[in-house]
Order: structure tokens, then sequence, then C-alpha cells
């Protein structure tokens, strides 16, 4: 009688299964582009390069992250700050910088790399192109605009999520000052704007009581 | 025949021709969602408000698709096989009642396609020709996968028609007990499902004189050959893509293809018929006449019979999302040794009782 046993054990985990599934506890696909997973905190999507309040562009040029890139895929070419008229606090600032997503890995080096915080990662994962041109990301392309949108690709997509582009990646909020034990709970990016001013985030504890967390 | 009689015929052929491909239509559907539900899966959701048309959309394209054929294929026998596949799937539902009858005037209207007086046998002779098909196609199309497939479904139809052959007699000898007589009528088989069993026992009075508690083994018996009779999972080696590419249906396209695929689906719905018709009472239930609308009333037992045949529907797609394939050999000694000793084990244990309630111990 061992056979049957064995049989009703094993209908009996797809029914478990198929009971968890038509509740919805156990669904693991989503019916994507309608709905999307909510994504990691820290997930490493589209790049941004980011302004300060004032409208002054973070970026300065220094070419650290084309440095640290392990894909070779950025580029930048810094250029002299016009004293009456700068486009960052710095002495220089980045006049060309491109990003092809093609060779990109996602790694985030660069943002790790970057000294003043202008290049950060996005929720937007969804980057195809039909022409390999559209792939490389320029300046227009990557710079937020002065009251904080950051240009999408397709805006006008009716499933386009426009959300993902203001949402920061997780580097932003380790480096900033909540990211230190004494802000835990209190602020994050505290009047440094990434793309926007965040809630603060959650100390560890709750964190660890939320599941599906991060 | 008269104007109403031909009415008549037209409501039962078109009811059980359309009820069928309906039926095979949304039972594709399904299958693929159970399935999806048991995996952690949606499923089809585009095609329609949950994927309903996921079906009719995939026929379309079959359609529109070109039917290859290959070279060194037997032209005729090809070109056979998917209707030898189609016309008996669809021959076995013609037997069975998916209603009660209902009058139109003075002609009584039985909601069957035809009421043979040999109904059983003819489903038996119709399903074991389906196998003919499998085999044919598999001959025909000059290509080694589908040959294997072909070979494999010869075996494995000889073994299990056995079994499903030998469950059926118990259930036939405990039918002829129930009434006037044996029958192999699938109406009269029905008809001596009703009542409950308030005669053994005042306890089970509830309980519907339903042929699967007295023929509890038969009905495990029939259902496990009827599943390997249909090629589904776990008995599919007659398909099984791991090992045979599609198996029988490796070099079809196509509409043709869609003839297997749809003879597949519709021999799933004729066998759960079956299974609900001789072992669930197939159409029986309350109807509540009188207190409900005499419509309603009259459309509740195809309600009950579908929902006993999805019932069983429904088991077949559990154990397809469940069991992994059998080998080979396992497939063999599961049909000689298990099911063919026990079905006839079983035959012999119900015919001395029946022998014993009707007749007394011979030594009495």
């Amino acid at each position: 009688m061992g056979i049957v046993k064995d049989l009703l054990k094993g209908l009996a985990v797809t029914g478990r299964t198929m009971i968890g599934t038509i509740t919805g506890r156990e669904l693991v696909t989503r019916p994507y582009p309608h709905v999307k997973r909510e994504k990691p905190q820290r997930f490493h999507g589209r790049h941004v390069l980011n302004r300060y309040p004032d409208g002054m562009e973070k970026c300065i040029g220094c070419e650290l992250c084309a440095g640290a890139c392990p894909a070779e895929c950025i580029y930048v070419r810094g250029k002299e700050n016009d004293i009456d008229n700068p486009v960052s606090p710095g002495e220089r600032f980045g006049y060309v910088y491109e990003i092809n997503m093609l060779r990109c890995i996602f790694c985030g080096l660069c943002v790790e790399a970057c000294p003043t915080e202008a290049i950060t990662m996005t929720h937007l994962f969804e980057m195809s192109t039909t022409n390999r041109e559209d792939g490389i990301y320029t300046k227009d392309e990557l710079l937020m605009s002065p009251d904080g949108k950051v240009p999408h690709m397709f805006p006008d997509d009716p499933l386009a999520d426009l959300g993902e582009l203001d949402t920061a990646d997780g580097w932003v909020r380790a480096t900033a000052p909540g990211g230190r034990a004494a802000y835990q709970g209190v602020r994050m990016w505290a009047g440094t704007p990434g793309v926007g001013d965040w809630s603060p985030e959650p100390s560890q504890e709750e964190r660890d009581r939320r599941s599906g967390d991060g | 025949m008269t104007g109403v009689e031909w009415l008549a015929l037209g409501i039962k052929v078109l009811g059980a021709f359309g009820l069928l491909l309906l039926a095979t239509l949304l039972n594709v559907w399904v299958e693929r969602k159970v399935l999806a539900d048991m995996q952690n899966r949606l499923g089809p959701m585009r095609a329609g408000p949950f994927g309903v048309l996921q079906t009719v959309a995939d026929g379309l394209k079959l359609f529109f698709k070109e039917s290859i054929m290959p070279r060194k294929a037997e032209v005729g026998m090809y070109l056979l096989a998917p209707f030898l596949a189609v016309v008996p799937a669809f021959l076995i539902f013609v037997n069975i009642p998916w209603g009660g009858s209902f009058h139109i005037g003075e002609t009584e209207v039985v909601l069957q396609g035809a009421d043979l007086d040999i109904g059983l046998l003819f489903i038996l002779a119709m399903s074991s020709i389906a196998v003919y098909a499998v085999v044919l196609a598999g001959w025909s199309s000059g290509s080694k996968y589908p040959l294997l497939g072909g070979v494999r479904a010869t075996a494995q139809a000889i073994s299990y028609e056995a079994a499903i052959g030998l469950s059926l007699v118990s259930v036939v000898l405990f039918t002829a007990t129930q009434g006037d007589g044996g029958t192999l009528s699938l109406y009269e088989i029905v008809q001596r499902q009703s009542g409950t069993w308030a005669d053994v026992h005042p306890i089970v009075g509830w309980v519907p004189r339903w042929n699967i508690i007295p023929q509890i083994a038969a009905f495990v018996i029939f259902l496990t050959a009827a599943v390997a009779e249909t090629n589904r999972a776990p008995f599919d080696l007659v398909e099984a893509e791991q090992e045979l590419v599609g198996g029988f249906h490796t070099e079809y396209s196509g509409m043709r293809f869609a003839m297997f695929f749809l003879a597949e689906y519709v021999n799933i719905f004729s066998m759960s018929a079956l299974t609900a018709t001789l072992f669930l009472g197939g159409w029986l239930g309350p109807t509540w006449e009188g207190t409900l609308p005499a419509f309603i009333s009259g459309a509740l037992p195809t309600v009950w019979f579908l929902i006993k045949t999805y019932a069983i529907f429904f088991i077949f797609i559990w154990i397809r999302a469940t069991l992994p394939r059998l080998r080979y050999d396992q497939l063999m000694s599961l049909g000689w040794k298990r099911l063919i000793p026990g079905a006839l084990g079983w035959l012999v244990l119900s015919g001395l009782v029946l022998a014993f309630r009707q007749f007394g111990a011979p030594w009495g």
C-alpha cells in the first residue's frame, strides 16, 4: 500500500499548492506589463544624473565613474565652468556624459566611485530599444530636469511606470547621513536632494520583521 | 418522421456535438489554468477575460499554419489518421446521456445522441479504434520518433483495454442485479442508479445509489486505465516530449495536428463523462420539480452531469500535475500485474457476493 500512500501524499502537495495559488498566498508570477513586482529598495536600475536643490548639476566631470566602470561603458568629458554662469558648483562640469546601456552590467561601481553622488541608479529596468544607437544614453536623457523629474525614454507608453525613475537606488540611502546609526529612523538624505526627499529608512529590527524587503 | 421528431433529433445532435466542442474549447483552458494553479503560475491571461479565448486563438493559428508532410510518409494512412482519431472520440460521446428527458408535445426527447442497447460495448469498440489512429499516425509518418510512439501505443492500449473491459464487467454484473435483467444501455444503467441505499440500512438512507459505492475497486481500476487509454500523464509514453519529441504526432502540423489535439481532449471529456455515467449516477440529482420553474428543473440534470464530469476531469488534471511519467516496464507491470489481476479478482468477488445475495449460500 506504499504506492497509494505516496500517491495521496503527492496529490496533497499539488492540491495545497493550488489552493495557495488561488488564494494568492503562493502565487509567484505576475501578469507582468500590467502588474509589476515590488522591487527591492536597492535595485540596480537605469542611471540618473542628479542636481542640487538650486538647480546646479552635481557632476563635476572628474571621470572617476568612467575609471571605475568594469564594462567601460561610460564616456565623460569635463569642461571648465563659465565663472559668470556656472553649471556645477565646482571648477568643472560634465560636458559630455554618455552611458552605453548595451554594455552596462548594472554593477553600481560608478555610483560608488562618484565623489558628489551625481550619478545614482533608479528602479527603471525596461530599456529595450529597436536599434543600437538608442542603447547609448546621452546627457540629455540621463540628467534630471531642475524640477526633479528624469527624462523617460518612452513617456507616452501606456505601460510606462514613471514612478520608477523617482525611486533612488540603495547607494544613495546607504551613504546618506541617515545611513549612520545616529540618524537611523530619523531622517534620510537630509537637505541634499537625490531625486527627491526621502522618508526615513526603517530600522534594522523593523526590516527583519517585514519579510520580503530588499 | 414527423416535424417534432426531426426537431428532437436536431436538439440531440446539435446538443451533443455543440456541447462537446464547446466543452473541449473550455477544457483546454481549464486544464492550463488548473495546471498553472498547481505550479504557482497564472496561466493564460491575455486572450479574453482570464485568457478564456486562448484556445480559440490557438485554434485559429493552427488553421492558418501549413500542414507539412514528410517525404517518406505513407500518404493514405498519414492523411487518414487524424480523422480516425477524431471520429471515434465523438462517437463515444454520442452514447452518453447528458441530461434527463422532456416532452415536446407528445414526443419524449431524451438528451442522448443515441440510446444503443449495446452502448457500453460500442464505447469499448470505439475507444479501441481510436488507438488505431495513434498507431497508424506513428507508422505512416516515416520517421523514427512517431514510430516509437506508435509501437508504445499498441502495447499500452492492449494492456489497459483489458483492464477497462474487466472492470466494466463487474459494473454490468452489479447493474444486472439492480433491475430487470442485465443491460448495456447507458441510459438504463443511469436509471438503475436512482434512489438511495435506504433499503440496505436506514443509516445510509441519504447516500445516493451510485455504482461507485459497491464498485469502488472497479472505479479505481477503470479510472487508472482510462487515464492510460487517453494517453494522459503519467501514462503519456506515446507522446513523451522528453524522449520522442512529440511521439506519434511529431510529423503532424497545422490542422492535422489540431485534429489529434481535439481528439485527445474530446477523449478525456468522453472518458470523464463515461466515468460519471457508470459510477456517479450520470445526470441523476435533485431537480426539485414543482418548486422550481420547469425550465430550470429541466436543465438541472445536465448541470449535475457536467458537475460530475468535471469532477472526474479535474482528477485527470490533478494526476497529470502530480505524477511523473512511468517508465515503460513500470507501465507494463502496473497494467498486467496489478490492474488486470485486480479487476479479475474484483469481478470474482463481486460475482460471488451478488450470487449469495440472490440465490443464498449453496450450503444453506
